[in-house]
């Protein structure tokens, strides 16, 4: 349906619009058409539009595009913050940085770490966060209570809620109290092969409420007709959800894996207040973690910005998997 | 549209250009001879804990009477992850108040390399008063590899091994005489304590993976099983030794052995009763009033008698740094507050040891009043800091990632481990 809407609207007015844009075309790139004024060719037709956008574009500028900008730079440097004036020898080191995130065994192991999250992570929430708020769609008792039940712990201080998991993940805590003799030995945050998969499953629960909200907002957009003709047809439930509700929110789903995967790969402050660190023996430390040990304790910010540019550079790579494989085309 | 887009792009591109150029522009550097002499007022940071806060401002108030056109305006340290955070972060705005009275020596060579302090011995017989007060040797271990001080060596707080007495009369061990001399001793009476039910841990040291941690677990009992060696000297890992390869393998049996705990926790687990020693300096005093507790200092593999054993002084030292524009003003202040009069109120308002030659006897009336701090007293003059350098804190991290790997998870072969761990730390220790 959408598919022979978009062709139409391409096709705009029939053939000869086309062979006129076409024509237009040629004009422009032969060079002898009329030329507009400069500050139309700078500004376009409406240029008050650019004063409407300015303060976004300012905040885009000052708050993203620069820092990264800055952080490149950082990063072919032996760079470290000094005070103003002060006259300090920062060299130039071409790629010596990225050569050593490379060989560095704490670094590669941080990658691997995040990704052992990520894979834990991203597929969990996608899955849990759709469920849940198809389930919360259909809810006609309660539905502010629960609904606000899932994002409390959204907005909850991480520092708070780290608090709680260590009550419950504690090698004493309630979580292994239930286990009984089926407890891990070491326990759940201080064994190198289920810290990681703790922290997942942490910040899973913790973003949950959010991505829900995303699912709920998504879910108002499928027509109800859909679900009536699948009804019709014999669909029961689980043949509606998977045939009607996954494809109708394809664009949320979308969303909420790269929003998950940016928020993933970024991962910070549960590694530090949670396993102490990034422990046991570096076996949750992100690469985050370990840019904040290099770039602001240890004075080698050149670094930290190198292990950033891959991780950034890494995370697009994703992003764009992401949408090749999962965000579908538009023809 | 996409001419604009290009346009748009280079506009910013030009933008960033220009700012990082900004950015790596140099200027003069305020750490000249005329700020050196200059007086006025000044901003002075001092530790957030209760007891130093009532210090300083008594401090500032002393020296706001007395000096009206020389006022200090006294402050806690700003909130932050950490102190040292705070100030790499200040010194890199030029925000930086005069003085901070709360400077971690193994911070002090990466704020130096900053440009972010200024050096206290091109003041006027500075070298002299340090090293009068300190005392020579450990005056030096402050020093900077030039040569010159770039921090006063203030307070520490020399750790030993607090013990419950209780728990240890629980257990069924002596508690005015317990067995914590030597390694094998110490290990004996853990075991007894754990096996007994007494406590669930001997001991409890945090096992983390800060860079900071091994001052409370590896550093003092290396300190005194080396008698007084760094972990660096001669710009050289000292930890692949007989003596170091002793305090892992200690370590490693007391974690082996579950005799502590190898995950964080969030209570004091010595406050708690969850362990039975802990290896703190005389800020606990006050804190574990409640507890009946014994002091004894860090164990060694042979045994070393009190008055030869060396720790970890777990000092602060005080900092002045460039963005300070009445230095004079400083440099006053700073002799001011490490006074004998202001030291003695230091130690009577805080328990802490201001770092001063012959402290037992200097303040013998207190000691005489308060002979629980004694024994820390006569601590503190054989205690061994973190060495001081541009790359401390990561040649600490390195040994902490051992230990953690090493002796605390008890994986891999401890020895070779050690001897990689000392390369990697020379390594660190000397990269430009």
């Amino acid at each position: 349906m959408s598919a022979t809407t978009g062709s139409a609207r391409q096709s705009g007015a029939g053939p000869g619009t086309g062979r006129r844009a076409d024509a237009a075309g040629a004009t422009r790139r032969s060079g002898t058409g009329p030329r507009h004024p400069l500050n139309i060719r700078i500004f376009g037709r409406n240029p008050l539009g650019w004063l409407f956008s300015a303060p976004y574009l300012v905040f885009v500028i000052a708050i993203f595009a620069y820092p990264l900008g800055f952080a490149i730079y950082m990063s072919f440097f032996d760079y470290f913050f000094a005070a103003p004036g002060a006259h300090v020898n920062r060299p130039f080191v071409g790629f010596e940085n990225f050569v050593q995130v490379f060989q560095d065994p704490q670094v590669l192991q941080s990658f691997v770490n995040v990704g052992v999250f990520l894979v834990i992570n991203v597929p969990l929430t996608v899955v849990l966060s759709l469920v849940l708020a198809t389930a919360l769609n259909k809810v006609v008792r309660a539905r502010t209570f629960l609904r606000v039940s899932y994002y409390v712990p959204y907005v909850t201080a991480s520092v708070a809620v780290v608090g709680v998991w260590l009550f419950l993940f504690s090698h004493d805590g309630l979580v292994n109290q239930i286990l009984g003799p089926l407890a891990p030995h070491p326990s759940w945050l201080s064994n190198a092969a289920l810290a990681m998969p703790t922290i997942a499953i942490f910040v899973t629960w913790k973003q949950l409420g959010f991505y829900i909200l995303l699912y709920l907002a998504a879910l108002q957009n499928v027509p109800n007709e859909l679900y009536e003709s699948a009804a019709t047809d014999g669909a029961g439930r689980v043949r509606a959800f998977f045939s009607v509700t996954v494809p109708g929110v394809r664009p949320a789903t979308v969303l909420v894996l790269l929003l998950s995967t940016v928020v993933g790969a970024n991962l910070f402050t549960e590694p530090y207040l949670l396993t102490g660190g990034g422990g046991p023996n570096g076996a949750s430390a992100s690469p985050v973690l370990v840019m904040y040990q290099q770039g602001i304790e240890q004075g080698h910010p050149g670094y930290a910005a190198a292990i950033g540019i891959v991780l950034v550079i890494g995370v697009l790579i994703i992003a764009w998997l992401q949408n090749r494989f999962a965000g579908g085309r538009e023809s | 549209m996409q001419r604009r887009t290009r346009l748009a792009t280079a506009a910013l591109l030009t933008v960033a250009t220009l700012g990082l150029a900004g950015c790596t522009s140099g200027g003069g550097n305020n750490n000249g001879g005329d700020a050196t002499k200059a007086h006025g007022p000044i901003t002075i940071w001092y530790s957030n804990n209760e007891q130093e806060v009532s210090w300083g401002k008594a401090m500032v108030q002393a020296w706001n009477s007395a000096h009206p056109k020389e006022k200090i305006k006294g402050q806690e340290v700003p909130a932050g992850k950490s102190t040292e955070e705070v100030i790499g972060a200040a010194i890199t705005a030029g925000t930086t108040p005069c003085l901070v009275f709360n400077n971690l020596p193994a911070a002090t060579g990466q704020f130096q390399k900053q440009g972010g302090l200024v050096d206290l011995s091109n003041f006027p017989g500075a070298n002299n008063y340090i090293e009068s007060r300190s005392g020579k040797k450990v005056a030096d271990q402050y020093k900077s590899s030039d040569g010159d001080f770039y921090q006063m060596p203030w307070k520490s707080n020399p750790v030993m091994i607090f013990y419950n007495k209780d728990i240890f009369a629980k257990a069924g061990l002596d508690p005015d005489n317990p067995k914590l001399s030597t390694y094998a001793d110490f290990l004996d009476t853990a075991k007894q304590i754990v096996s007994s039910g007494a406590a669930k841990y001997a001991i409890y040291p945090s096992p983390t993976s800060e860079f900071f941690q091994p001052n409370f677990d590896f550093l003092p009992l290396y300190a005194a099983e080396s008698n007084g060696t760094s972990i660096i000297e001669n710009d050289k890992a000292t930890i692949d030794s007989q003596a170091g390869l002793d305090v892992a393998t200690f370590w490693k049996s007391i974690y082996s052995n579950n005799l502590a705990g190898k995950e964080p926790v969030q209570s004091d687990a010595f406050a708690s009763g969850t362990s039975a020693m802990a290896i703190v300096g005389p800020w606990a005093i006050p804190v574990y009033k409640k507890i009946n507790w014994g002091s004894v200092p860090v164990p060694t593999k042979n045994g070393t008698s009190a008055d030869k054993t060396y720790t970890f002084p777990d000092a602060k030292n005080i900092g002045m740094y460039t963005s300070c524009k009445n230095q004079g003003t400083a440099w006053d202040v700073l002799k001011f507050a490490t006074s004998k009069a202001q030291d003695g109120k230091l130690l009577e308002t805080t328990g802490q040891m201001p770092i001063r030659t012959d402290l037992p006897t200097t303040f013998a009336d207190y000691f005489t009043k308060n002979p629980a701090y004694k024994e820390f007293a006569n601590q503190s003059a054989r205690t061994v800091d973190d060495p001081t350098g541009p790359n401390t804190i990561a040649t600490l991290q390195d040994l902490r990632n051992f230990y953690t790997k090493s002796v605390i998870s008890g994986q891999g072969n401890l020895k070779s481990d050690l001897a990689q761990a000392a390369k990697k730390m020379t390594s660190e220790w000397n990269r430009k």
